[in-house]
């Protein structure tokens, strides 16, 4: 266990360094400047453009900003562009609200789309699953923002819930638990929002790996020896075709943390997304690399841990 | 014990027998209904993207002109006269959306285009090559492959400025990965073959053994990824449109129409019903003639 960790920790440090390198030059690499004032304005002096310049080491090359940028956003010297406040402490504040949301949203994935393919699973190549099958397409082929307005209108529109923002304003809660409720109806909404498509996709892959189970010999051996048909789909095929599943986790995080930006702005929810999306607008570049890079990171640490999930669990993976 | 017709052997007809691999897909293909009737969607999209992209390009007013404006009738319900209504400045929404098509699909099928190329490439030198280069090709897909895709094209697109080219160019730098990794793990079972051992034992170089002999076999499932990427590629597009960083006004765009809508949400069901209608059939369609491909081309190795 301990080389097979070493050497997944190894991976890990490479391919942050490559994700630091790809936020880095995706947004510098990019024509046009980040003055605040914009390119030609005749009335800015070019001696205040040299000092904005130096201040944010725009006047080296880009080798040396990106040392100078990774090596504030470790010590945390980064500053924003926009409002000159660290850039850790703008992505701190909205890092709770973040993870709230796109841990609801994985988690519903998760065990919406398990039921989801082990029904139609259960019942594959009947009607059932046929009809499933066009529901998961349809919510892959959902845009998230016409969802998203569906149930805004409905739940504000008709039956006058709000459900913008992170809490219900112009009320007073008695006490905690309230308040607690009606946090976490906020943040339910939304995440249900930005999980259906990957819930969907999820319940493709839980299909497909019950019925490729399914054809095993020890299935066949299961029901040869006479066992109730649930009993081998629920003991035998199922335990082993959700296995894979952790690996999917990986695969679902940044769908779900991308999507965020258009669900958050139409739910008005204080995330990373809606920063990162005021960011692009803004052209403010620490806060950009700062919020790729953390984003890709978190990602990072997803997969490390699924992966050593599996490892134990399944302990052919640690040999390769 | 419940009979699974999943599993169950098909009943081979006579005429079957004899049938290439290639006309038993099809037959597979054409046997469902709705694989059927979603690429006859998909063919009626291209066509009609084809001829309003090209009436858009060149300002031929058809059914009618999608730009002009006309104040004394905005916000109309739809009617005889405007089938979908017409939007806050009185255009017609019927010509919108059909001058919009071609951004969609045009951005589906090139950014598709673009990480086929980019994924085939670098999944056929990973997968062949081996060793170091594969080493170095591969971790940096996983590096690429933690980005949120969606939140990645929107910085870029941002910063180069929101044009139709810039658009597909970068939804299809980004989106590679999944096609390189599978063009890789094809390669990895097909370089080991006989036939291919065959080949490099005649004296065949490299690039004629990588395209001559191990390409043509993995097409199938590379073309159905490519098929399954296009409603990614067209719900990306319409994402971007939304928040306002794709194809710039006055070209319609899917997204836009709903995005320039959203203040009269309340009131005007039509500015977001059909056009929302719209990418949800497009995607849609796509995504089950992607699948319906799939399957029938999965039963076809399996029996083999």
């Amino acid at each position: 266990m301990i080389p097979f960790l070493l050497r997944r920790l190894g991976i890990t440090v490479v391919l942050l360094f490559v994700i630091s390198l790809i936020s880095f030059f995706i947004v510098t690499l990019a024509p046009g400047s980040p003055y605040p004032w914009g390119d030609l304005n005749p009335k800015i002096d070019e001696k205040v453009k040299e000092a904005y310049r130096k201040k944010f080491h725009l006047d080296r090359p880009l080798i040396e900003q990106y040392g100078f940028i990774m090596g504030d956003l470790f010590t945390g010297k980064l500053r924003s562009m926009k409002d000159e406040r660290p850039v850790l402490e703008r992505i701190g504040e909205r890092l709770p609200a973040t993870l709230m949301l796109n841990g609801a949203s994985l988690a519903f994935a998760l065990s919406f789309g398990l039921l989801w393919g082990v029904f139609s699973a259960r019942r594959a190549g009947s009607w059932t699953d046929g009809t499933s099958t066009f529901l998961a397409f349809l919510c892959l082929s959902m845009p998230e923002f016409l969802l998203a307005y569906a149930v805004v209108i409905l739940c504000v529109h008709q039956f006058a819930v709000p459900i913008l923002g992170l809490r219900s304003y112009g009320i007073e809660f008695p006490n905690a638990l309230s308040a607690g409720l009606d946090m976490t109806w906020h943040i339910l909404v939304p995440a249900i929002v930005l999980a259906i498509g990957s819930a969907a996709a999820q319940s493709r892959f839980v299909r497909a790996n019950v019925l490729e189970t399914l054809r095993e010999d020890y299935i066949r051996t299961a029901r040869a020896k006479g066992l109730a048909e649930d009993v081998v789909f629920l003991k035998h095929a199922l335990r082993n075709s959700v296995r894979p599943l952790i690996t999917g986790i990986g695969g679902l995080l940044p769908a779900l943390l991308g999507g965020a930006v258009v669900v958050e702005s139409i739910f008005a929810y204080p995330g990373l997304g809606r920063l990162g999306y005021d960011a692009v607008t803004e052209r403010d570049y620490p806060t950009l690399v700062a919020i790729n890079f953390i984003i890709a990171t978190l990602v990072l640490l997803g997969n490390l841990i699924s992966d050593v999930l599996y490892a134990v669990v399944d302990p052919r993976v640690r040999l390769e | 014990m419940n009979a699974n017709p999943l599993i169950e052997a098909e009943a081979v007809s006579p005429e079957a027998a004899f049938a290439t691999p290639g006309q038993r897909v099809w037959r597979r293909f054409v046997r469902n209904r709705l694989n059927v009737a979603a690429s006859g969607v998909v063919v009626a999209l291209a066509v009609i993207s084809l001829v309003f992209g090209i009436a858009s390009m060149a300002k031929i007013p058809f059914p009618s002109d999608p730009n002009a404006t006309s104040l004394e009738s905005k916000l109309r319900p739809p009617s005889a006269a405007h089938w979908m209504g017409t939007d806050q400045l009185g255009r017609d929404v019927f010509s919108r959306v059909l001058h919009g098509s071609y951004i969609s699909l045009t951005v589906g099928f090139v950014a598709v285009g673009v990480a086929l190329g980019i994924g085939t490439v670098v999944g056929a030198i990973s997968g062949y090559c081996g060793k170091w280069v594969d080493q170095v090709l591969m971790r940096a897909v996983d590096a690429l492959m933690c980005f949120p895709t969606f939140f990645l094209i929107l910085t870029a697109v941002a910063l180069l400025g929101p044009s139709l080219w810039n658009i597909v160019i970068v939804i299809g730098l980004v989106s590679w990965t999944g096609t390189a990794r599978l063009v890789r793990a094809e390669f990895l079972t097909l370089r080991e073959m006989e036939y291919v051992r065959a080949a490099r034992a005649l004296g065949q170089r490299a690039p004629a053994i990588v395209f001559r002999h191990i390409l043509p076999n993995a097409a199938a499932p590379i073309f159905v990824t490519a098929v399954l990427g296009i409603p990614g590629a067209i719900l990306t597009e319409a994402g971007l449109s939304f928040l306002g960083l794709g194809v710039q006004p006055p070209q319609a765009t899917w997204g836009s129409i709903i995005s320039d809508a959203k203040t009269y949400i309340l009131d005007a069901w039509w500015l977001i019903a059909f056009p929302g209608a719209a990418i949800l059939i497009a995607t849609l369609a796509f995504f089950l003639v992607g699948d319906g491909l799939r399957q029938s081309i999965s039963t076809q190795t399996e029996r083999k």
